[in-house]
């Protein structure tokens, strides 16, 4: 029996054609992602006109003023929202990935369709589902008068909590999927071994299968990190005035200030810390990808 | 284990819960009765009626069907031809380019509305639906790149091979051959694109001109100038629009 080699589909033949399928969509997204993007590093050193225009002049004042309380207080508030998330997100998330990587095949399909769903569905959607139940007279505050756990109405929403329990809302699902696609791989011989040596159980999950399952917790923490980090819907409906984070800042300078070049200062400052976490992970991660087989 | 066992299921059970309580509760509760939303007072359908009757809220539905529907084609367009395209590349070059064209779906949302709001100012693009449009395509290019790629890899390349010993040429086996067998894919992911597109809100808010409403925007208006019964009802037709969408689409991207 011949075997084929691992070509792509279509890997032998035309080269040169198949620049005019490529074509389109690389200019597309070149035009219309990586130039914007490069105009929001250069507009983050032009200066700001008297009436919110932008002004052509090289400075670092933009990214000086950042340095102000205001903007430093919630560049780190933005940075802590988001790290709780993503910690809630990983004990969450851990515990449910294992089960659907130790059910049965056909289930784990099912199971991870569950858990998909709701990220398909409207994300603002989902925010204001969380207002409802979470606002004074809400539906929590309305059963717990009832049941009479409590005397007056608790103050929920518009708080740091209300977002983070928003935030982790919207983006557990981004924890659960690699989460499960590292931990089903996990080799159940080398679990079943640590069993035989009488291993304890937190010795088993600590020693065997979080090591095992190091790639998928990285992925699944910069998956919730970098979205949670940037969000603008769930701090503005679900936050009070203190809970302002990078998303809102500049959406605010953008749309409300005016102060374009601030605004586009702001955005590298975020764009930066993507990118730099990406980079992290991805060589913190690359001894274990390269092992894995081309498909 | 079998102890371990219960617990795990238990833990995961709470997450599910957690996940679908909230959209359980919306629709429940935009049926009730009440206009004070969250004591039940009896079944009603008043609140669908009354969405029925809001012609800004009909107005603002058109709007997002006609930008879903191009967004989509626009991006089922670039996307196939990139997810087919790229195949002809050495695998290194594949690797590149395609993580490149992944990035939209990695950056924060605010950055691409931001970024793109800036490009059409500065180019003097008057924003407008059309401008909608062309955000969504944007991010919508990629999610068509990724499902129609994971389809063509599970093709048999000598299928290929065989057309041309027939006599095709590139175009024709495209044609006849990888377009044809590519068709559930492209289906499913012209169906998720219009869904992506439909629950849009961020992009759609920077880049929307004045009169270019679309139903989220339209619904975030009307959550922040105060909750009503309507919001419910309207917010339960998004969601179970959306999943029967998406669940069709996943369906397709099985076969």
């Amino acid at each position: 029996m011949k075997i084929t080699p691992p070509v792509g589909w279509a890997e032998s033949r035309g080269r040169t054609v198949s620049w005019w399928l490529l074509g389109p969509g690389l200019l597309w997204m070149g035009l219309l992602f990586f130039v914007p993007l490069c105009l929001v590093v250069v507009i983050s050193f032009a200066g700001r006109g008297t009436y919110g225009g932008i002004v052509w002049s090289f400075s670092l004042t933009n990214y000086l003023d950042l340095v102000h309380p205001l903007y430093a207080r919630i560049l780190g508030q933005s940075i802590l929202l988001a790290a709780v998330t993503t910690l809630l997100c990983l004990v969450m998330g851990f515990p449910l990935a294992y089960y659907i990587g130790r059910a049965a095949p056909g289930r784990q399909g099912i199971l991870l369709l569950l858990v998909m769903i709701p990220f398909w569905t409207n994300f603002l959607v989902r925010t204001y589902a969380w207002m409802f139940i979470l606002r004074t007279e809400g539906l929590l505050n309305t059963l717990l008068l009832k049941l009479g756990v409590i005397d007056t109405p608790i103050e929920l929403l518009y708080s740091n909590t209300a977002v983070v329990i928003g935030l982790v809302y919207g983006y557990l699902p981004f924890m659960v999927l690699p989460l499960y696609v590292a931990l089903e791989r996990v080799d159940r011989s080398l679990v079943e071994a640590a069993w035989d040596l009488y291993a304890t159980r937190w010795a088993v999950l600590w020693r065997i299968i979080v090591p095992l399952a190091r790639p998928g917790v990285m992925a699944g923490c910069l998956l919730v990190f970098i979205p949670s980090l940037g969000a603008f819907l769930t701090p503005d409906l679900l936050g009070g005035a203190r809970s302002m984070m990078i998303g809102n800042l500049i959406q605010h300078e953008f749309l409300v200030a005016r102060d374009w070049p601030l605004g586009a200062a702001i955005s590298c400052v975020l764009i930066l810390f993507v990118v730099g976490m990406m980079g992290w992970s991805l060589r913190a991660a690359n001894p274990l990808s390269q092992r894995e087989p081309e498909s | 284990m079998k102890q371990a066992g219960g617990w795990l299921w238990r833990v995961s059970l709470v997450n599910l819960l957690f996940l679908y309580g909230p959209i359980a509760v919306l629709i429940l509760f935009s049926f009730n009765a009440s206009r004070l939303s969250a004591t039940w007072q009896g079944w009603s359908w008043q609140w669908y009626r009354a969405l029925w009757a809001n012609q800004p809220l009909l107005d603002a539905t058109a709007n997002s069907l006609w930008v879903a529907t191009v967004s989509t084609l626009l991006a089922l367009l670039l996307g196939v031809g990139l997810a087919v395209g790229l195949e002809g590349l050495p695998g290194r070059r594949q690797r590149q380019i395609e993580q490149a064209m992944l990035m939209p779906l990695v950056i924060p949302e605010v950055m691409m509305g931001v970024s793109l709001l800036l490009f059409f100012v500065l180019l003097r693009i008057p924003l407008s639906l059309m401008t909608v449009i062309v955000g969504h395509a944007l991010f919508n290019v990629p999610v068509v790149m990724i499902i129609v790629r994971a389809r063509l890899r599970k093709l048999d390349p000598r299928l290929l091979e065989v057309a041309a010993d027939l006599g095709a040429s590139y175009w024709d086996a495209l044609r006849h051959v990888t377009i044809p067998l590519l068709r559930p894919a492209i289906l499913g992911a012209g169906l998720m694109s219009f869904t992506i597109s439909l629950d849009d809100f961020i992009v759609t808010y920077f880049t929307a001109g004045p009169g270019a409403t679309t139903l989220p925007l339209k619904v975030y208006s009307m959550i922040k100038s105060g909750m009503s019964p309507e919001i419910n009802a309207l917010s339960a037709l998004f969601v179970m629009v959306s999943m029967g969408l998406i669940g069709f689409s996943l369906l397709l991207q099985r076969r």
